[in-house]
């Protein structure tokens, strides 16, 4: 968490109370919510009504498919067709997989190229066909995995035109690349705060003001009738401080950092001549590298850097933790060994140049060994 | 780590050794969401969970491990076979022998670790010898017989001089959540507990003749000789009597007829047995020393002869249910836990009242 951010968070737990409460420590909660919720519309391009506070990016992510398409159904019954992209995040896709199991949904999933963008094409053609059917269309606005940056303003615009309401899962954009809501024609937009230096737990979803949404999460109605729940003031105010840093420093920080993931991308493919390079090159997040090593497994590269004092990560892993191929490399093209073989370098605020040079020692070995591993048996 | 009592323990002890351990917990089955609500073995999610918690709180990496299908294929499918086959596999032996200490180990050791530490209730000696555990009624060496001498210098078992009783009270002690998690007792991969269920639903079912070994007469009717295993009395179901009014026990399973044929308690005995598949650590041949014949069976003592690749015993006293495909182990009576001697897969038993030749145990 971010030092300013940590701040206004133990400032606010310390002495503040519930912000719907009428007494003097209620007021001066609602107070400190009401301005962060402006400082973070201020920072994003919304206006503070359309700043809905969630528990996160899966809240808001679940909030903005299910309710969104539970009110477009209910304004009209044949609005029940769900797009979204290959490459969401579970949060996004195992929502409008439930809707498609349980609320008689049909979903459509759109295609990704092999760097893991949407082609607009693909899109338009389906509003075109479909266009009195589609409740909700959801595109992230970049890969948590690959880091690839949907073309969200051409994407966003198509739907609008079709009238159809847009969201997009911004958790991995913010603070990264330029965020503008306003100008984005999203209908609604999904954050969280600890993606951006904020606290874990907190989060929020852009919600245009002329956009129905069916609650999830029913009680007193605290957020505008969308969300009720009573409002974690000091993770608020802390997730505000963080927003507003992070959208304040991002110029400077996505020069520094692309700089540094240059290098490393340009050294890895040096020392592993044959390690293949996944994603986009131009329309990509900072921070993100992404490689296969043919011939290795992810999770014996990971057990080996982690040992080398190097954290990084495989896809992801099923609730029993063995690792899947990800979803987002099968969308890609990959097959399931390049998809098996994939390691993602994340760099942020606190990366340097030396933990750069830390990576690039371990790496030769690390990926020398992990190719044993795969085929080598003991004598015996 | 199994998400068990013993593996988390053995775990804390070699790093309190001062090693560099990392926790490994095998996913086991192919579709971990199929064992998710009635498993009690070794691979549901609540395990992996339990290991997990037990390595953060030990303060060691953990990782996840899919060995399904290497799992599936030597392991499970060997067993089906096995049967199949009319033989009585012992399929934790067989999980030691291909997944433990060999998938795992390579893997482990290509990745530049040095040995597997299992929480297995056994010894292993300063002379390299696997012993029985301080524990007679937890002592795992049955299992780990078959571990060849290379698998055996890359194995550590830091329990085997405790009893279950200690490592109990000593992961209680060391805050380890699963220090009262019952003992699993069932094989993993049949979550029910069914084997006969489990073998029809993957060899079908194959009506054939329960036979009565004295009369030649066919006294009942099974749905498959696989399913059967020498000793056994339950389940057999008859519908005719025996002349004596005494109960009746498989004494051979013949897969190539489907015949399962049954006598009396005394036909079961065996005084000579013999085994293939041969791991013996060195001692001259033959040799007088206790053999078991069955996982928890009772040992008795017998002259050993190893020839090439077969092991014949000669019991001083009969021994009964002896079954082809389980193990014979061999031990040498030791103060410091009995040593094994050796190991071998039993391919049959010569009855007591019987001539030389004519083997009980049908091997197919
Ligand atoms: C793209 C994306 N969406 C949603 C989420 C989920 O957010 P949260 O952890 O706040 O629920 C994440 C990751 O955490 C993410 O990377």
């Amino acid at each position: 968490m971010l030092a300013e951010a940590l701040d206004a968070y133990t400032t606010a737990a310390r002495d503040v109370g519930n912000p719907s409460s009428l007494h003097a420590a209620g007021r001066c909660a609602r107070r400190l919510v009401e301005e962060s919720r402006e400082r973070i519309a201020a920072a994003l391009n919304a206006r503070p009504s359309e700043v809905v506070f969630t528990s996160g990016g899966t809240e808001s992510d679940n909030l903005a498919t299910k309710g969104i398409f539970w009110a477009q159904r209910s304004a009209s019954l044949n609005r029940t067709r769900v797009i979204a992209s290959a490459v969401e995040h579970h949060a996004v896709l195992d929502a409008v997989d439930w809707l498609g199991t349980h609320e008689g949904a049909t979903v459509d999933i759109l295609p990704v190229d092999e760097t893991g963008a949407v082609d607009p094409d693909a899109l338009a053609d389906r509003l075109d066909r479909y266009r009195d059917e589609i409740a909700v269309v959801s595109v992230q606005w970049a890969n948590n995995e690959v880091g690839t940056i949907q073309p969200i303003h051409e994407l966003a615009r198509l739907t609008a035109e079709a009238g159809v309401p847009f969201h997009t899962d911004a958790v991995q954009a913010v603070g990264q690349i330029p965020v503008d809501f306003a100008a984005s024609g999203a209908a609604a937009m999904t954050l969280t705060g600890h993606k951006l230096g904020g606290p874990v737990g907190v989060g929020a979803l852009l919600l245009g003001r002329d956009v129905p949404c069916t609650p999830l999460l029913h009680g007193g109605g605290q957020e505008r009738d969308v969300r009720s729940g009573t409002l974690d003031t000091a993770g608020i105010a802390a997730f505000a401080v963080a927003v507003e840093m992070s959208v304040k420093s991002q110029q400077d920080y996505a020069a520094r950092v692309s700089a540094l993931r240059d290098d490393l991308i340009t050294r890895v493919r040096q020392v592993v001549p044959d390690a293949v390079y996944n994603g986009a090159t131009a329309d990509r997040l900072p921070g993100n590298a992404h490689f296969s090593f043919p011939g290795c497994e992810g999770d014996a590269l990971l057990l080996l850097l982690d040992a080398a004092g190097v954290a990084c990560s495989t896809g992801s892993a099923c609730s029993a933790g063995v690792a899947q191929p990800s979803h987002v490399l099968i969308a890609m093209g990959a097959d399931d060994d390049r998809a098996r073989s994939s390691l993602r370098f994340t760099l942020g605020h606190t990366s340097t140049i030396e933990e750069v040079d830390q990576l690039l020692a371990a790496l030769p070995g690390t990926v020398e060994r992990a190719r044993r591993a795969t085929a080598w048996k003991t004598p015996r | 780590m199994s998400g068990g009592v013993d593996s988390a323990v053995a775990a804390a002890r070699a790093h309190d050794a001062g090693h560099d351990v990392t926790g490994v917990h095998l996913a086991l089955a192919r579709n971990p969401q199929t064992y998710r609500t009635g498993a009690r073995g070794c691979c549901t999610l609540e395990d992996s969970r339990d290991a997990r918690r037990a390595a953060d709180v030990i303060g060691i990496p953990f990782y996840v491990w899919d060995m399904a299908d290497q799992f599936h294929e030597s392991v499970v499918d060997n067993f089906v076979a096995e049967y199949a086959a009319g033989r009585t596999p012992n399929p934790c032996l067989r999980c030691n022998e291909k997944i433990k200490f060999a998938a795992v180990l390579d893997r482990a050791v290509a990745l530049g670790f040095d040995a597997v530490v299992t929480g297995h209730h056994a010894r292993l000696g300063a002379d390299g010898l696997l012993r029985r555990s301080v524990d007679d009624g937890k002592d795992q060496s049955y299992v780990l017989a078959v571990l060849t001498r290379a698998q055996l210098d890359r194995a550590v078992f830091p329990l085997g001089d405790s009893t279950k009783a200690q490592v109990r009270a000593e992961a209680a002690e060391r805050g380890l959540a699963v220090a009262d998690k019952p003992d699993s007792h069932d094989i993993c991969f049949i979550a029910d507990g069914d084997t006969r269920g489990f073998l029809e639903r993957r060899l079908g079912t194959a009506p054939g003749d329960i036979v009565d070994s004295r009369t030649g007469e066919t006294i009942g009717t099974h749905n498959g000789a696989f399913s059967y295993t020498v000793g056994q009395r339950k389940g057999l179901d008859l519908r005719v009597p025996a002349a004596d009014g005494r109960p009746r026990y498989v004494l051979s399973i013949t897969p190539k007829t489907n015949t399962v044929t049954v006598g009396p308690r005394e036909a079961l005995a065996v005084d000579v047995v013999t085994a293939t598949r041969v791991i013996w650590h060195g001692e001259p041949t033959p040799v007088e020393c206790d053999v078991q014949l069955r996982a928890h069976g009772e040992v008795v003592r017998a002259e050993v002869t190893v020839e090439g690749d077969t092991l014949t015993a000669r019991l001083h006293e009969p021994a009964r249910g002896v079954a082809a495909g389980q193990a014979i182990v061999a031990y040498r009576r030791d103060p410091g836990g009995d040593a094994v001697l050796g190991s071998a897969t039993i391919t049959a038993g010569v009855p007591v009242s019987s001539g030389p030749a004519e083997p009980a145990v049908a091997h197919a």
